[in-house]
Parts: C-alpha cells; structure tokens; sequence
C-alpha cells in the first residue's frame, strides 16, 4: 500500500506534474524539445489551442538547453523516464534513435499524407519505408535585399543570373552600399547561404540530390561544379577583408544598411524584422534564363516523433495527427516566421517577408540540402568539407575543379553507393 | 658503533598516512584518466560493442590519408606555433624582464602589472577583442594604421592563409609574455649585488654586463620557460577554438594538435565523434610532449651549470 502511494506520488510529481492527481482520468503528455526559445509559444498559443479541441489530454512542454539535448534524451530514453512525445532532429540523430527502438514507427499515422515525400526524407530510413517523426518546420534559402537601396539605385529584383550580376555591378559601380554581406571567417556561410543556396538550380534540386546518394553522379559533374564557379564570381562583390568577416558582421552589415544583398536564410526574418530601419524583400536564386524551372533548399529542421515506450501512445498519435493537420501549421509558422510549416495546405501567414519566401513554394520546387541525408556520415565529413571548400573557392585559394575534386575524393573513400 | 646493532624501528606508517592524500588525489584525477586514454586508443567501437584492436587506430591515423594528412597539417602548425613562441615571447619576456630591474626606471610596478594582466584573462576574452581589434569593419586596428598612413598594410589577418596561424601565436604571444618575463625578473633580481660589484671593478658594465654575468645566471630559468612554452603550446586549444572555431579555418590553416582532437573525440556539426580515433591523438600529444621534456630533461639541463652564492 505504502509503496503503491510512493509511486503514485512519485508519478505524480515527476510525469503527472500536480494535474496529475486531481484529474485522474485525463491523460498528460510531455514533449521533450530543445527548443526552449518556443516555450511561451507552446505555453500560451499551441498548447491552449489543442487541449481545447481535445478535453481529456493534457499537454506538457518540458524543454531541456539545446546543447544537453541530444545527452539527456539519451539518458532518460534509456531510464525509461522520458518524455511521450519526442522533438526530432533531422537526419542521423532521430534515425539511430528509431533503429534503437525508441520511436515508434509513424508511417500509417492519420495527417502524415499531408506532407510530401521531400518534407518527410529527414525522419525515413534511407530506403523510405518507414517514417518515424512528423516533419514541424523548414528553413527556406534565397536572398534578402534591401529595397530602399534597390529603388534608389533603380535595380529590378533579378530573376536571372545575368540580372543578379548586372544587379551586383552596378550596386558596386554606384558605391554607396557593399553589394553584397557575406563573409568567409565562419566557413558554414560560404557553404550555406552560398553553395546550398544557389546550388539546387544547378543540380536541378531532388534530381541531383537522389542522383548522388545513388551514385549516379559525382561531385565532379559538371551540374555540381558550376554552382562553384558561380561563388568564385562573388568574390568582387564582398565587402573589403570578407576573409575575416563572420557571420554576426555579416548581419549587422546588412540591417545597418550598409548593404545591399544578404544571402539569407528563412531564419533570419524574426531578427531582420527587429533590427532593420529599412524596408526589405526577398528572390529566389536567380535562374539561368527566364522561365527556367526554379528550385529552392527547403531544409527540414524539426519534426516530432512518439516514444515507443509512451503509455499515453493513443493520445500522443492524436496529438501528432493534430502537429501534422494545418491548425497548427497556421499556429506555428505565424510565431515564429522564418520556420516554415512543410504542411502540403499552404498556410496564411501575416509578415510580408516570410510570405515571400513561402511564396516560393509554388512556382519552385523544393529540395533540401544536398550534404545532409546519408552523405552526412562518414569521415571526412562531407558537410564539414564543404564549409571548407567553399570558403576556399570564395577566397580564391582553390578552383572550382579542385575543390569539387577533394570532396568527391573524401566521400569516395568511405561512401559506397548501393548499386 | 657499526657492531652495535640498533633497536628494530617500527614501520613509519605516518609516511604513506602524510604520502596517501596527494598519491590518491594525483592517482585520481591524472593517472587514472591517462591510463583510460592509452586505454581507449587501442579499442574501437564495432556494432556498438568496444573491442580490442591493438595498434589498428594509429595505423588509421598514419596510414590513412583522410587522418594523417590532418594529422601532420596540424603537428606542423604546432611547430610553427612554438617556434613563434620561442622567437618573439621569450626574447621579449627576456627584454621586459632585464628592463624592469633596471633599477633607473620609474612606474615598474605599474609596468610589470600592466603586462602581466593579459595572463590572467580569459581566453574566450582575449579571442574575441583581438577578433574585434583586428576586424576589418569594425577594428581598430585597419583606423589606428590609417593614422599613420599605413592603412595599404592591414589585410583580414585572421581569414588569410598565409597570416591567420602567425596572426594567432602572436595574439598568444601578447597574452603570455608576462610569464617569462614574471620568471626571469626574479631570477634577475636573486643575482647577489656583490657578484654586479665584482664585474663593475674588473670594468664590465652596461651590455655586456648583461651578456657576461646575467644572462649565464638565468639561463636555468629561460630553460624552465621554455619547457613550460613546450607543454603548453602543444596543449594549446582554447585560443584557436575562440578566434577561428573548431573547424580552424582557413582551409585549417589554424588546425593545431588540440583543435584535430576536438573535432576527432567530439565530432563538429555533422561529424559523430570518435572517441577511439581521438585518444589516439591523445596519445600522440602525450607522447610528443613527454618526448620534449625528456630531451629537455636528459640533454639540456644537465648540461646547464648553476651557480651557488
């Protein structure tokens, strides 16, 4: 008896939380993330709207520092004292923990049909059988400008290549303002917002992508090279000692307004927003020629799976059915703009910017970036190499072909594709 | 006397009971942890189970191009690291030290202060003011040479190649120039005046008085420095992880033994750690740096000669 109440009490305070014993019949789930940024979000916005359409299930947001994350999900995993509902890397991090058996598999979950197989590759097992996280957000690449000095310089947002570098040249010309922010110090710009940015309009995005993980093209393509060639004409157009520029100098470069372009990422809007005194847009990775198939890199960031060991495993799904269903796409993606919900139903959102950037969705095609799924293991790091060599490019110290040369030979020596 | 035999001594026990705190402590947290690096450098991990593989890692590590390029990329810069060390910080500490007790000088303590302070900064301070200083949007360092109109001579130091690794061992030259010069100002000033008075009446004064008399007196000390430079050159880690991130940029150029063992033992971004692979680097540290000492140890200071006043 007095070890049953021990427990009680002890589910109650460490699971339950004080609800716990007072509504004995509802159900509570917790939702271990590392997202703590998001607590007020899931606390006043997310939370209220999903209990109130399902009474009976309680939902609890119990976040741990992104750092101690991945350690003490593992930890408690393995204890048996974690969270019902798991949020999810992409890629390799969530894939070895469902090999481990703890996620469960969500592929025949209800709402997951609503998101296409792109949005979904981050959380399968490489042959896609089996999905086993509900892909929540994405992170949308392409160019953030700086309107005021467009107009004042008379500069049409450019659609082609040729636009973009007339755009540069005479931003350049006219002196006023760097035409380009970026910098090479933090090696990931050059390779993020350089090379995964521009590149998907070379490889032609998924085609590329897939055609590389299969082995049937190489990094040394031509498709895989040009992307290259392109970043090495950036050169000119980077502000003076770009060698030594980091990331954060490139932003207040650009919400400063002593630049014109920033190659961007989606995430960057909330804090733009807040900063910039000017007004600002955005364009997709100009194109070779007019009425070109575009193709953006929509990366999947953060999904949500269930915990195989979850006693609450029936209202978890109904809580995952409900992150997959467009309520709370339309919930997410207002609070934090930027973080783009991969739902298939296109969700209003309410700043300009982001709505540019998602607006892309529909006349580009999507894809995500080309170094992440399975290409990511292995030593040499395909990723980590590509920060390198893509900085290399810019600065000018390697060529295109040389570059694309040592990341194709890296990946050789450990990667074999399946024939 | 020698016929009588002395009553038996009991066993000292206090002995090991004074020894026992700082052999535990010692065992605890130095030797304990080295044994498990040498340790997990001759295991590997194969479907999640560590097995033993003897040499099989340092074979990797050498044999393997992926690894032993990295490898000799980031010993080399090491050399070049210490060498910098060696050629500006000791000679410098060296130049600051026989100046500081001079005793014409005026304001010594304020100087020996001021210097000094760098030492007990923080790395993760001095990383990024320098990273600042040296900024090329927002530094002081592009206005400071335009004053002087030598502005054609600043380039982003930190994102070239060719300056980025001497740019860095100057930084920590900066910081640690008090240490050399703290030690060779107190061996300067433990030279007994009347050997100074000595030299005065044989009419050796000024430089090469410096030459003659100090500079054989404080050569034990400049060899202490030096080893103390060794071992922490080749443990150097945090100032490069500060300034240029674990991936050493550019093009690791920057990459020194500390900084391929973070990214080995804990992984970077994408890239899984190895713990195996990194305590065979582990271990190559630990062995170079005892190869060092012990050169210093059996070759140099034995041959050192040292005066007794």
């Amino acid at each position: 008896m007095t070890t049953k109440l021990l427990t009680a009490l002890l589910l109650g305070t460490s699971i339950l939380g004080t609800a716990g014993m007072a509504y004995a019949d509802d159900v509570t789930l917790n939702i271990e993330s590392w997202r703590g940024d998001d607590l007020a979000i899931w606390k006043d916005k997310l939370i209220p709207a999903f209990e109130a359409k399902n009474p009976g299930i309680k939902v609890v947001f119990a976040p741990s520092a992104p750092t101690e994350y991945d350690a003490a999900l593992g930890a408690k995993l393995a204890a048996g004292s974690a969270g019902d509902l798991i949020t999810c890397r992409p890629f390799d991090k969530s894939l070895e923990l469902y090999k481990k058996g703890n996620l469960a598999d969500l592929s025949s979950l209800p709402g997951t049909e609503n998101f296409s197989p792109v949005a979904k590759a981050a959380w399968q097992t490489d042959d896609g059988k089996a999905t086993f996280c509900v892909p929540m957000a994405s992170v949308i690449h392409g160019f953030i400008y700086n309107k005021d000095a467009f107009d004042k310089l008379g500069i049409k947002v450019p659609e082609t290549r040729d636009e973009f570098f007339a755009a540069l040249d005479k931003i350049k010309a006219d002196g006023t303002y760097i035409p380009m922010a970026m910098g090479t110090k933090d090696l990931w710009e050059a390779a993020t917002m350089g090379y995964q940015n521009i590149g998907p309009n070379y490889w032609k995005g998924e085609d590329g992508r897939t055609a590389l993980i299969k082995g049937e093209q190489k990094l040394t393509d031509k498709d895989w090279v040009a992307p290259y060639e392109e970043l090495a004409k950036w050169k000119p157009y980077l502000g003076d000692g770009f060698e030594a520029q980091t990331y954060p100098d490139s932003q207040n470069l650009f919400t400063l307004g002593r630049a014109a372009i920033y190659p961007a990422g989606s995430w960057e809007i909330a804090l733009f927003n807040t900063q910039a005194q000017f007004k600002m847009g955005a364009f997709p990775p100009p194109v070779e020629k007019a009425g070109d198939t575009c193709y953006i890199s929509d990366h999947t960031d953060i999904g949500m799976g269930l915990n195989a060991a979850s006693k609450n495993a029936d209202a978890a799904k109904t809580f995952l059915s409900w992150v997959a269903s467009p309520d709370f796409a339309t919930i997410y993606a207002n609070a934090l703009p930027g973080f783009f919900s991969l739902n298939n139903t296109p969700v209003k959102m309410e700043d300009p910017l982001a709505q540019e950037f998602v607006s892309w969705r529909g006349k580009c095609k999507s894809t995500i970036r080309s170094t992440y799924q399975i290409l990511g293991r292995g030593t040499p790091n395909l990723e980590n190499e590509t920060w390198v060599e893509s900085a290399n490019v810019i600065n000018g110290t390697d060529t295109p072909e040389a570059a694309a040369k040592k990341l194709q030979d890296g990946l050789d020596s450990w990667y074999k594709p399946a024939k | 006397m020698a016929a009588q035999t002395r009553p038996k001594r009991p066993f000292r026990w206090h002995i090991g009971i004074f020894l026992a705190p700082a052999v535990l402590v010692y065992t605890a947290i130095m030797i304990l942890p080295l044994a498990g690096t040498l340790q997990l450098s001759l295991f590997r991990n194969i479907n999640q189970s560590q097995v033993f593989v003897g040499l099989e890692n340092f074979r990797t590590l050498f044999g393997n191009p992926n690894w032993s390029v990295g490898f000799w990329n980031a010993l080399r810069n090491n050399v070049w690291f210490f060498i910098i060390h060696m050629l500006v910080q000791n000679p410098i500490g060296v130049l600051l030290a026989a100046l500081l007790s001079s005793p014409r000088l005026r304001f010594s303590a304020f100087y020996r202060t001021a210097i000094f302070v760098p030492t007990i900064l923080s790395f993760v301070i001095v990383g990024f003011a320098w990273k600042l200083i040296l900024s090329p949007l927002w530094g002081v360092a592009p206005h400071m040479l335009d004053l002087i109109g030598l502005k054609s001579l600043f380039t982003p130091w930190l994102g070239k190649e060719e300056y980025a690794l001497t740019a860095l061992s100057l930084i920590s030259v900066w910081q640690f120039v008090g240490i050399p010069m703290m030690l060779i100002y107190a061996a300067l000033l433990s030279i007994p005046d009347e050997v100074l008075e000595a030299a005065e009446c044989d009419g050796i004064t000024g430089m090469s008085q410096f030459w003659k008399i100090k500079l054989p007196l404080i050569l034990p000390s400049i060899g202490i420095i030096s080893i103390l430079t060794f071992v922490g050159n080749f443990n150097a880690f945090d100032l490069i992880y500060t300034a240029q991130g674990a991936l050493a940029g550019p093009n690791y150029s920057t990459d020194i033994l500390g900084t391929f063992l973070y990214r080995a033992f804990f992984g970077f971004q994408l890239q899984i750690g190895d713990p195996n692979m990194g305590a065979a680097i582990a271990t190559m540290m630990f062995l170079i740096i005892l190869g060092g000492v012990c050169v210093y140890l059996f070759l140099v200071q034995t041959r050192l000669r040292r005066y007794q006043f």
